[in-house]
């Protein structure tokens, strides 16, 4: 089965800073690929770049392959950003049903509401919406449509640990049902308890890759991340 | 976990559904803001009740007055309120978010005109029934009646571009005070005041503006004149505007 994702040597200048440099990985579908990295070390961007929010200045993007931000793409991916993501005054169930409304066949709304325990604040504005409710309704947002490709930027990140523990798990059986997960993450926990493979990632460039245990044969993963990396993602 | 069934299943509804669905949502999301509600229609139906009350305003007969109030109130629909939620679109990440779906960029520039049109014929309809309400007795030629159905789409067309102009490249707090600003700026000139209370030097420059083109076609229309020259001024800010909007927008903060 041809990858979901691949990326081959990207590379993206912004504000005349090097973010992304000769970048290239892939993810697949039915696994579970982590990128890790410190703060500023190009997660983010290389997730836009994936959407076509940013254009590469060179390398390329192949998203279920099509070229990156090409319609017949983003129609089949899902993406929960890392920052809020839905306007303010929207309820989750209003916000849900209306993303369902553009695919033939989406996830019932009324399902993911329950599925996810998001019930009891399905009619509260978003903005009134704790950050670990708002990461909820944001990951119901991106895989409402049934993507084949889900883009999860820091998922888990301010989740108390019984919500993270059901992220986790949906993790998991969106990985069981066939969809490549692409996930950004700090936590090492997250990456060992849920990654098929790991790119490791600094200053824009892939510093390692592999799965878990083949990254570990010496040291754990927090410790090949502290060797790897550098604070703030910068040289 | 859960009985979902999340095996990959994604295909694009169709198109109109898409722009529709849209529309729907900007549009009840500005009718329930309430800051957006106070420039689309509470200031408006003061400044109505006020001339029904004090008479004829800023030299403007009382035919006219209405008529600068309808456009006072289809410049801050189209502009001050689409800028506000642009930027702060950008700022939540809703435009990042809806990349990833089906929703095309086109689709939501579309829903956003339609959300709007919505809006602004809500807007006209209820500031026309107070107008009326209240002694306002417009005697329109079939001319002007032609040039204004032309002028007020173009005339939001023309503010949308300014919008998004400054709402793809400012801050959300930037636009938000920029905005405003620009409301109460556009509303002097020649929406209230119309460009015959300027000096001499100043008259040709407010009668180039945008604000002044639609409120100057509606006040014809009110006053029983014909006068199609406004649709050239806004025909060329609409076009300037959407290309300068389409070169300068950004889609992230």
């Amino acid at each position: 089965m041809p990858a979901a994702l691949t990326l081959t040597d990207v590379r993206l200048r912004l504000g005349g800073r090097e973010i992304l440099s000769a970048l290239s990985l892939t993810a697949e579908p039915g696994e579970v690929t982590a990128v890790l990295g410190p703060n500023g070390a190009g997660k983010t961007t290389l997730i836009r770049c994936c959407t076509g929010l940013l254009i590469p200045d060179s390398g390329t993007i192949d998203v279920l392959g099509r070229p990156a931000g090409s319609p017949s793409a983003n129609d089949r991916i899902g993406l929960m950003p890392q920052s809020t993501g839905a306007w303010s005054g929207v309820r989750p169930r209003e916000l849900l049903t209306y993303l369902a409304s553009f695919y033939v066949e989406p996830l019932p709304p009324s399902d993911l509401i329950g599925a996810l325990g998001i019930g009891t604040f399905a009619d509260t504005p978003y903005r009134r919406l704790s950050g670990g409710q708002q990461q909820l309704v944001n990951l119901a947002g991106a895989i409402i449509g049934r993507p084949e490709l889900v883009f999860l930027d820091e998922p888990t990140a301010g989740l108390d640990p019984h919500v993270r523990r059901q992220v986790w798990e949906l993790i998991g059986d969106l990985r069981s049902a066939g969809v490549a997960v692409l996930l950004t993450t700090h936590a090492m926990d997250e990456a060992e308890r849920l990654a098929d493979r790991v790119v490791l990632v600094n200053a824009g460039r892939r510093v390692a890759a592999g799965t878990v245990a083949e990254l570990t044969t010496q040291r754990n993963l927090e410790q090949v991340f502290l060797d790897l990396t550098t604070p703030g993602g910068q040289l | 976990m859960s009985p979902l069934d999340l095996s990959p299943a994604a295909a694009p509804a169709p198109r109109a559904r898409r722009v529709l669905r849209h529309a729907a949502m900007e549009a009840r999301l500005t009718v329930r803001n309430g800051e957006q509600l106070l420039l689309a229609l509470v200031i408006p139906i003061g400044l109505l009740v006020a001339d029904a009350a004090l008479g004829d305003r800023f030299g403007l007969t009382g035919a006219a007055f209405p008529a600068s109030v309808l456009a006072l109130g289809l410049w801050s629909t189209g502009f001050t309120s689409l800028a506000i939620t642009t930027g702060f679109e950008r700022r939540y990440g809703v435009l990042e978010r809806l990349v990833a779906t089906p929703l095309r960029s086109s689709d939501l520039l579309i829903g956003k005109a339609l959300s709007i049109s919505v809006v602004a014929t809500g807007q006209a309809l209820v500031l026309s029934a107070i107008a009326l309400a209240t002694g306002w007795a417009p005697h329109p030629t079939p001319g002007q009646s032609l040039v204004v159905a032309l002028a007020v789409p173009l005339g939001l067309i023309a503010f949308a571009g300014l919008a998004l102009i400054l709402s793809g490249r400012a801050s959300a707090e930037l636009t938000l005070a920029l905005s405003n600003l620009v409301y109460l700026a556009g509303a002097a000139a020649g929406v209230l005041l119309p460009p015959a209370l300027y000096p001499a030097w100043a008259q040709p420059l407010v009668g180039l503006l945008p604000t002044t083109a639609l409120a100057e076609s509606l006040r014809a229309w009110a006053e029983g004149r014909t006068d199609p020259l406004p649709l050239l001024i806004l025909l060329g800010w609409a076009v300037a505007g959407l290309a300068l909007a389409r070169r300068v927008f950004r889609w992230t903060s």
